[in-house]
C-alpha cells in the first residue's frame, strides 16, 4: 500500500462498515478509497491508524489475512483518536499506514499443534485474526481450544461470530466465561485465570494469550501449574508508540522496539526483557 | 592535502557558499557557540564544543513531514518536500562525527527514514581536530581520536593556516572546487598538531574511563543495580540532557492545524519525560527512577546490544556541561562500573 521508502506517509483509506459490539468497543471495516483491501498482513501484525488534526495511533488488525476482502480493526473507546473513531461515521476517510510487527508464529511454530487461545476483553481482537486464520487452514493445526471471558455478556466483543460461527465449528472448542451472574447467561461465570484451571487443559497445547495484565498474570501461574513451560506461551504487548518502524523510542523495551521486534512475543523471550511492558 | 592561511579563511568560506549553504560554529554570547548558516564576515569559533550538536542539520528539532487537507469525509495527504540542496557543516568536532554513524543505524536501516537519509545524502561533513581537547571530554573511551576525525574532509587549524585532507569522495570533489582559495601543502604542519594533540588527549582527567563492563546483553547485570535509585534522586527529568546529546533520536509526531489544513510534524523527544511512555491503558515507567535508568541503559547497553557493540555516547560532555544537577553519563558509569573505571 504506501511506500516503504516513505514509511511515516499514510495512505488515504476508508471505513466502509462500522459494527457496535459492545457498549465501547466498534469494529471498523477498512478499504482504499477504489474499494480494494489496503495490504496483505500476518497474524498479529499492527496498523497506524489516524484522521488528520486528532493524531494517530497503533491498532491490532483483528481480520484474519485469509480475509481477501476487506481488513478490520476492533477498537476500544479510551482516548482522543478512538473517541474520534467512535463519533466516525460510514464513508468516512482515515489515514492508514503498515502492517507493522512481526506477527504469530502460524506457519513456522504454530503448524500441527493443538492451539488454546485465551483472552479477556479487547484482548480478543488480536487474537481473532490468528482463530480465523487457523479455522480456515484447518488441516494445519491440530485440536482447537478457545477461552474467552469479560466483565459481563454484553462486553464480549465478536458474539455473534462466537456464537453462529466458533460455536457451530464442530473442529473448535468454545469456552466463554463472564465475571458476574447475569440474567439471560447461562453459561460459566468466573474469571479466566481461574476458569483455565478448572478445565484443565493438556500441558502440549501451543497458547496464545492476550488480555488485561492482571489476567495474563493469574492466567500464567495457572498454565505453569497445568504444566506448560514458556516455550509453549505467546503473547502480544501494547505500548505508546509513534512511528511503528523502531526510531522513534517510545516502545523501545530493553534491547527490543514492541513496534518491530514484537508486538508478539513467546513468553521466554519476555523473561529475557526488563520488566517495563 | 590542501593548505589555506587563516588571512583567506573568509575568501574560502565564501567560495564555499557561493554554491552550497554553508554552517559553521559562531561565538553566541559568553563563550558560547553554535552552528549558523555562514553569512559573509562571520567569524569561526574556536570554542570546542557548541551548545547542540550539529545534529539538527540532519535531524531538526522540529520539521513537518507532510500536510493533510480535508473536505468533508475525505482526506488529502500532500508530501510537500521540495528538492535537497547540497550543504556543507565546517567544523564539526570528532566526537559529533560519529555521532552520526549512531543516528545512521537508526534512521537508514529499513524502513529507511528519508528525511534524514536526504539530509545525509546531501550534507558533507568537514571535521574539525582539536586543539585544545577540554576536561569534560571523554570521546576516547569510545574509540574516538579527536586528533584524527572521521569526516569528508578533516581540517587541521594551526596558527596561521587551516590544513584540509579529503578523505571521501564528496571531500575530494569539494576540494577540487576550492583550488583558487587553497595551495598544495605537504602537510608536516598537520602531523605536527595531531601528535601534540595526542599528547593533551592522554593528559585528560577522563582519560582512562572505561566503557569496558558495559555494552552488549549486560541488561541482567545492569537493570536491578541499586545504584540507579541514588543516581537518578535528584534529577529533574528537564530533559536537557537528551536535548544537547549528539546521540539522542527519540521523537514524537504531532498534528498542528492551520489555517487550511493540517500540518504533521515531527519534533525531538525526551526518555526523561513522565509521558513519553504514557498511554490510556497506562504507564510503563512511574517514576523518574525508571525513565532515568532507560536513557543510560539505552546508550550504554540496549544500543550496543543492538549495533554490533557500538555505544550510543560520543563522549563529547555536552551534559556535563548542560545539566542542572551536574549528574551525568560519566557519573553513571563510574557508579555501575566499578573501581576499573575510577
Amino acid at each position: 500500500m504506501n511506500n516503504i521508502n516513505e514509511a511515516l506517509i499514510p495512505a488515504v483509506c476508508e471505513i466502509v462498515a462500522i459494527r457496535q459490539d459492545t457498549p465501547d468497543v466498534k469494529t471498523f471495516r477498512v478499504l482504499t478509497p477504489d474499494g480494494k483491501k489496503p495490504f496483505i498482513h500476518k497474524p498479529g501484525q499492527c496498523a497506524m491508524l489516524s484522521m488528520p488534526g486528532v493524531g494517530e495511533a497503533l491498532f491490532s488488525i483483528t481480520s484474519s489475512p485469509t480475509n481477501k476482502e476487506y481488513i478490520e480493526f476492533s477498537i476500544k473507546k479510551c482516548g482522543c483518536v478512538t473517541e474520534w473513531l467512535h463519533a466516525a461515521e460510514v464513508g468516512q476517510q482515515i489515514t492508514v499506514r503498515g502492517p507493522y510487527g512481526n506477527g504469530f508464529p502460524v506457519e513456522t511454530e504454530f503448524k500441527g499443534k493443538d492451539m488454546l487461545f485465551i483472552a479477556g476483553g479487547i484482548g480478543l481482537a488480536p487474537v481473532r485474526s490468528v482463530i480465523n486464520y487457523v479455522r480456515d487452514n484447518r488441516a494445519n493445526y491440530g485440536k482447537v481450544d478457545i477461552v474467552y471471558g469479560s466483565r459481563s455478556k454484553d462486553d464480549l466483543v465478536f458474539f455473534e461470530e462466537i456464537i453462529n460461527e466458533w460455536k457451530n465449528d464442530p473442529t473448535v472448542n468454545v469456552h466463554l466465561t463472564i465475571d458476574r451472574e447475569q440474567e439471560g447467561w447461562d453459561g460459566h461465570v468466573g474469571f479466566v485465570p481461574s476458569y483455565v484451571k478448572e478445565l484443565g487443559f493438556d500441558s502440549n497445547k501451543t497458547a496464545v494469550l492476550c488480555g488485561p495484565p492482571i489476567m495474563i498474570k493469574f492466567t500464567l501461574q495457572g498454565l505453569a501449574e497445568l504444566g506448560f513451560s514458556n516455550e509453549q506461551v505467546f503473547t502480544t504487548l501494547e505500548l505508546r508508540m509513534k512511528c511503528g518502524i523502531g526510531k522513534c523510542g517510545r516502545c523501545n523495551v530493553g534491547s527490543k522496539y514492541v513496534c518491530k521486534d514484537g508486538p508478539v512475543f513467546r513468553m521466554d523471550q519476555l523473561e529475557e526483557l526488563p520488566d517495563e511492558y | 592535502m590542501r593548505k589555506c592561511l587563516l588571512q583567506n579563511q573568509n575568501k574560502l568560506f565564501d567560495q564555499i557558499s557561493s554554491f552550497a549553504s554553508l554552517y559553521i560554529p559562531v561565538e553566541t554570547t559568553g563563550g558560547n557557540a553554535s552552528f549558523k548558516k555562514y553569512e559573509q564576515g562571520m567569524v569561526m569559533s574556536d570554542v570546542l564544543k557548541t551548545d547542540r550538536s550539529p545534529k539538527d542539520l540532519f535531524f531538526p528539532q522540529t520539521e513537518n513531514l507532510m500536510e493533510f487537507k480535508t473536505s468533508g469525509k475525505n482526506i488529502e495527504v500532500i508530501d510537500n518536500r521540495k528538492e535537497s540542496e547540497d550543504f556543507v557543516v565546517f567544523g564539526v568536532r570528532g566526537c559529533d562525527v560519529k555521532s552520526f554513524e549512531v543516528l545512521d543505524r537508526v534512521f537508514l536501516v529499513e524502513p529507511v527514514d528519508t528525511y534524514y537519509a536526504t539530509r545525509r545524502e546531501h550534507g558533507i561533513i568537514v571535521s574539525m581536530a582539536c586543539g585544545r581537547p577540554a576536561e569534560t571530554c571523554f570521546c576516547q573511551t569510545f574509540g574516538i581520536d579527536a586528533s584524527a576525525p572521521e569526516g569528508d574532509i578533516v581540517c587541521y587549524k594551526t596558527e596561521d593556516a587551516l590544513y584540509l585532507d579529503a578523505k571521501t569522495e564528496k571531500g575530494k570533489n569539494l576540494l577540487s572546487k576550492l583550488a583558487d582559495v587553497t595551495e598544495e601543502s605537504d602537510g608536516k604542519e598537520a602531523l605536527k598538531q595531531k601528535e601534540q594533540i595526542k599528547t593533551v588527549l592522554a593528559k585528560l582527567p577522563l582519560a582512562n574511563l572505561k566503557a569496558d563492563s558495559f555494552g552488549k546483553d549486560k541488561t541482567k547485570e545492569f537493570f536491578d543495580a541499586p545504584e540507579w535509585q541514588i543516581l537518578s534522586k535528584s534529577c529533574l527529568g528537564c530533559g536537557t540532557c537528551t536535548f544537547v546529546c549528539p546521540t539522542c533520536q527519540c521523537y514524537d509526531i504531532k498534528d498542528f492545524k492551520t489555517k487550511d489544513g493540517v500540518q504533521r510534524f515531527r519534533c525531538w523527544d525526551s526518555c526523561m519525560y513522565s509521558e513519553f511512555t504514557k498511554m490510556s491503558a497506562g504507564q510503563p515507567r512511574l517514576t523518574q527512577l525508571e525513565r532515568f535508568r532507560q536513557r543510560f541503559m539505552h546508550k550504554l547497553v540496549y544500543y550496543p546490544t543492538n549495533n554490533d557493540g557500538l555505544f550510543s555516547c560520543v563522549g563529547c560532555g555536552r551534559c556535563i556541561s548542560k545539566c542542572p544537577i551536574s549528574m551525568n553519563i560519566v557519573k553513571v558509569m563510574k557508579a555501575l562500573g566499578g573501581i576499573d573505571n575510577e
